[in-house]
């Protein structure tokens, strides 16, 4: 496959293992680097790159997965939407198993519920254009990379006139999160590796507010070379220099990003304060439809409530620190006892993708 | 159901209600398509003669694939290669089989005509006989356009027993060929998802293939037709409670490029992703290379590979070496494959 | 967060184009971004276009893989 292939090449890769152990050579100290996208995080594990790096270099999974830190009361709402007359949820795969306080889409499809799995937004938008007797909510879920699609649909869905066609925003912004994080005095992270395909979108200057925290960032591709390459940057960041961005993936991120898709951004969807399951509120993190666009928009349509205070997980459970680096899936007490893939108690064991997830099946 | 298949007539529950309707389906339709002498005396059940037979294999399963109708096959050849598959991993030589239909209401008769012909074709270039069945017709809704049930009866062949307290350290893990075609094939054809591919179902029934080597090959431990759950569900099963693991290796696993690009588009992992033409064989490695010559010679193996070994490293777990050389576990599903955009 | 697939554009039509990767087709909106041409390979995601890849880029970060002393 064109353009993955290249970037899978096993002599290539042990070059760059080869080169990172060299920079490291001789280092007493850990390095953390935490890595804030979910697709990152699978990349990392599904390649087994961890097998190839010293073990003094630490990669911890920060918040950048969608289905982790979408919180619990918006799956509750979408389950309670799901059992209305008349409607028909559609939604991305990954968000059917994420568990809600008593249940979960799965489990309502499976209870008779009319919840369909689409690839994209535009088909949920032809779903309701087949449909007119019904009204058809789609889950809004994802950062920077996907709320501009979801943006389109809904352009789409007002030139067209469609009128049973609504989505239910989860949509969170990745640069606020990592200012938290970042912010935190607690925290001990010694570098960014920056999302992919969020950063195609924002573009690389996005991040200019991490200069003030001195911590290095590379925003890296989602190949096995490219998360290795951005390594072996940050490495050389923290070895000779002023921590700066710097940019792996220049084959698709550009300085100032997809202005256009970034347009469509600003023409549909406003900032907002949102709930990050595990981090808690983040001020301004959130995408939720503008005012000419609330015909579309579930939560005005359906007089969707968010509970306050806003539900959260077990006390014991760990999530949180987890998310933001400071604990691991072992020091979490429900972890692997009563917290497990096929029973999660919190986000980051729900996703495939979380630190919990991927710390269980992969424990050597 | 008229023999000309009309196009619009629809399966009715008067077709499964033991009526006119009923025997007609069967004389005229049934018969016609699976003719042998042991089904056409209609007896309630088939007798059956075994000549020089020690063990008999028998076997039974249940198809519900949806689409019932997608590129490289059907459920009805689903279902008689299903259960060939079933008698040849166990070493036997399939002979018989059963088919019990379960037919949605409203069901084309069309529809039903070309999938029993399919059964028929597959049973007839297989060499197994169709000898006794049901129809039974629901109400709209209660099955999802058709369910199929066969069982199989083989006669054993293979003079060793095959089982997983066979393997030993050292042994080689073998396959057929590309995986996760059938699955991909089967979610492809289920429109929603927007993509067009030219994947095709492997259904294929491999009881010949498997003889064969078998014939030539005295040391095969254990084997086993890696269906749902794909691969990496067949080799937990293995490495379950035993003193050793299995290590796979990415790049000696045949997959082919359409299959691997529809599976990176929907975040699937092939390793997962069901087969219907595929056949895992565990032997000592001074047989391996021969078994996949053999293969290799057949059109249902002309990829066959070594692809793992049986290893003291650790127990109980599958891992697999990765293309670009790193190593992880590959565990047992825990939740349905389903596509993500994450 | 996310899934993008370098997709090859085989033809176009407005806001829509066919792109494929292997044999596996589908069609896409390229709204998102500005000019599209036939052969070039686009990121995926979502059933949209998100960014163009630049071949001279890609080119470059490989060649600098291979001359790069381990």
């Amino acid at each position: 496959m064109k353009y993955i292939d290249e970037y899978r090449n096993f002599k290539l890769a042990d070059k760059l293992s080869r080169r990172i152990h060299k920079l490291v050579d001789g280092d007493s100290r850990n390095y953390n680097f935490m890595e804030v996208c979910g697709t990152h995080t699978n990349t990392f594990f599904k390649f087994g790159l961890r097998s190839l790096l010293p073990k003094n270099i630490q990669l911890i999974s920060g918040p950048g997965c969608p289905v982790c830190v979408t919180d619990t009361s918006y799956i509750d709402n979408s389950i309670r939407l799901a059992g209305l007359k008349d409607i028909i949820i559609t939604t991305f795969g990954d968000m059917m198993q994420v568990p809600g306080s008593h249940s979960s889409l799965y489990e309502e499809r499976a209870k008779g519920c009319d919840i369909r799995i689409v690839y994209s937004s535009l088909d949920a938008l032809e779903i309701a254009g087949h449909n007119p007797s019904r009204e058809i909510v789609f889950l809004a879920v994802g950062f920077e990379t996907t709320a501009p699609t979801i943006g389109i649909a809904i352009l789409e869905a007002k030139r067209r006139n469609i009128k049973n066609f609504f989505i239910y925003s989860a949509h969170k912004l990745i640069p606020p999160a990592l200012k938290q994080l970042s912010e935190d005095s607690d925290i001990c992270i010694d570098g960014f590796i920056l999302p992919a395909h969020v950063s195609a979108i924002i573009g690389r200057d996005a991040y200019d507010f991490l200069k003030e925290f001195n911590i290095p960032a590379v925003i890296a591709g989602f190949e096995p070379l490219d998360m290795l390459q951005g390594i072996a940057m940050l490495l050389n960041q923290l070895k000779h220099g002023k921590p700066k961005i710097e940019i792996q993936y220049d084959r698709v991120v550009k300085r100032k990003g997809n202005k256009k898709a970034q347009d469509i951004l600003k023409k549909v969807f406003a900032v907002s304060d949102a709930e990050w399951r595990g981090l808690g509120n983040i001020p301004r993190s959130g995408l939720k439809l503008r005012r000419q666009f609330r015909n579309f928009d579930a939560e005005n349509y359906f007089k969707i409530k968010s509970p306050r205070p806003p539900l959260k997980d077990k006390k014991s459970c760990l999530c949180g620190e987890i998310l933001k680096g400071k604990n691991v899936p072992e020091d979490c007490r429900l972890f692997a006892r009563v917290c497990t893939p096929e029973n999660p108690k919190g986000p980051c064991m729900v996703s495939s993708e979380g630190s919990c997830s991927i710390y269980y099946k992969y424990k050597t | 159901m008229s023999i000309e298949g009309d196009t619009m007539s629809k399966i009715l529950l008067a077709h499964g209600s033991g009526g006119r309707l009923t025997h007609d389906f069967i004389e005229k339709v049934i018969l016609k398509k699976y003719g042998n002498p042991t089904l056409k005396r209609l007896t309630d059940s088939a007798i059956l003669r075994l000549e020089k037979t020690k063990y008999l294999a028998f076997t039974t399963d249940s198809f519900v694939v949806n689409p019932i109708v997608f590129k490289g096959g059907d459920i009805g050849k689903l279902a008689v290669c299903g259960t060939i598959n079933d008698l040849a991993v166990c070493g036997a030589l399939p002979l018989y089989i059963s088919c019990a239909l379960i037919i949605e209401e409203g069901l084309e008769e069309l529809t039903l005509a070309k999938i029993l012909d399919s059964m028929a074709a597959e049973a007839k270039s297989s060499g197994v006989e169709i000898v006794t069945g049901d129809t039974k017709v629901v109400e709209r809704g209660n099955a999802d356009k058709l369910f199929i049930n066969t069982s199989g009866i083989g006669a054993v062949k293979y003079n060793k027993i095959l089982s997983v307290n066979n393997i030993k350290i050292g042994d080689r893990i073998v396959i057929n060929g590309p995986i996760a075609d059938h699955g991909m094939s089967v979610l492809l054809a289920r429109k929603e998802l927007g993509f067009k591919s030219e994947i095709r179902s492997d259904c294929a029934a491999l009881h010949r293939l498997i003889l064969t080597v078998l014939k030539k090959c005295s040391n095969v431990k254990f084997m086993r037709d890696p269906t749902r759950g794909g691969l990496a569900t067949t080799m937990n099963e293995i490495v379950s409670r035993m003193p050793f693991g299995v290590r796979l290796f990415e790049e000696k696993i045949p997959l082919n490029e359409s299959t691997k690009a529809a599976c990176e588009l929907l975040g699937l992992d092939p390793l997962y992703i069901g087969n219907e033409g595929k056949v895992i064989m565990v032997l000592p490695e001074r047989e391996a290379d021969k078994a996949v010559g053999i293969m290799k010679k057949s059109n249902l193996g002309r990829r066959a590979a070594i692809i793992g070994e049986v290893t003291k490293d650790f127990k109980e777990k599958v891992i697999i070496r990765t293309s670009v050389g790193g190593e992880r576990i590959v565990d047992m599903l825990s939740k349905e494959a389903l596509p993500r955009i994450c | 967060m996310c899934l993008g697939v370098p997709m090859k554009v085989v033809s176009k039509r407005g806001d829509k184009a066919e792109v494929k990767s292997g044999e596996t087709k589908r069609e896409i909106n390229i709204a998102l971004l500005k000019d599209v041409g036939i052969g070039d390979y686009v990121i995926v995601h979502a059933g949209f276009a998100i960014e163009k890849i630049n071949k001279e880029r890609a080119r470059e970060t490989l060649e600098i893989l291979r001359e790069m002393q381990p």
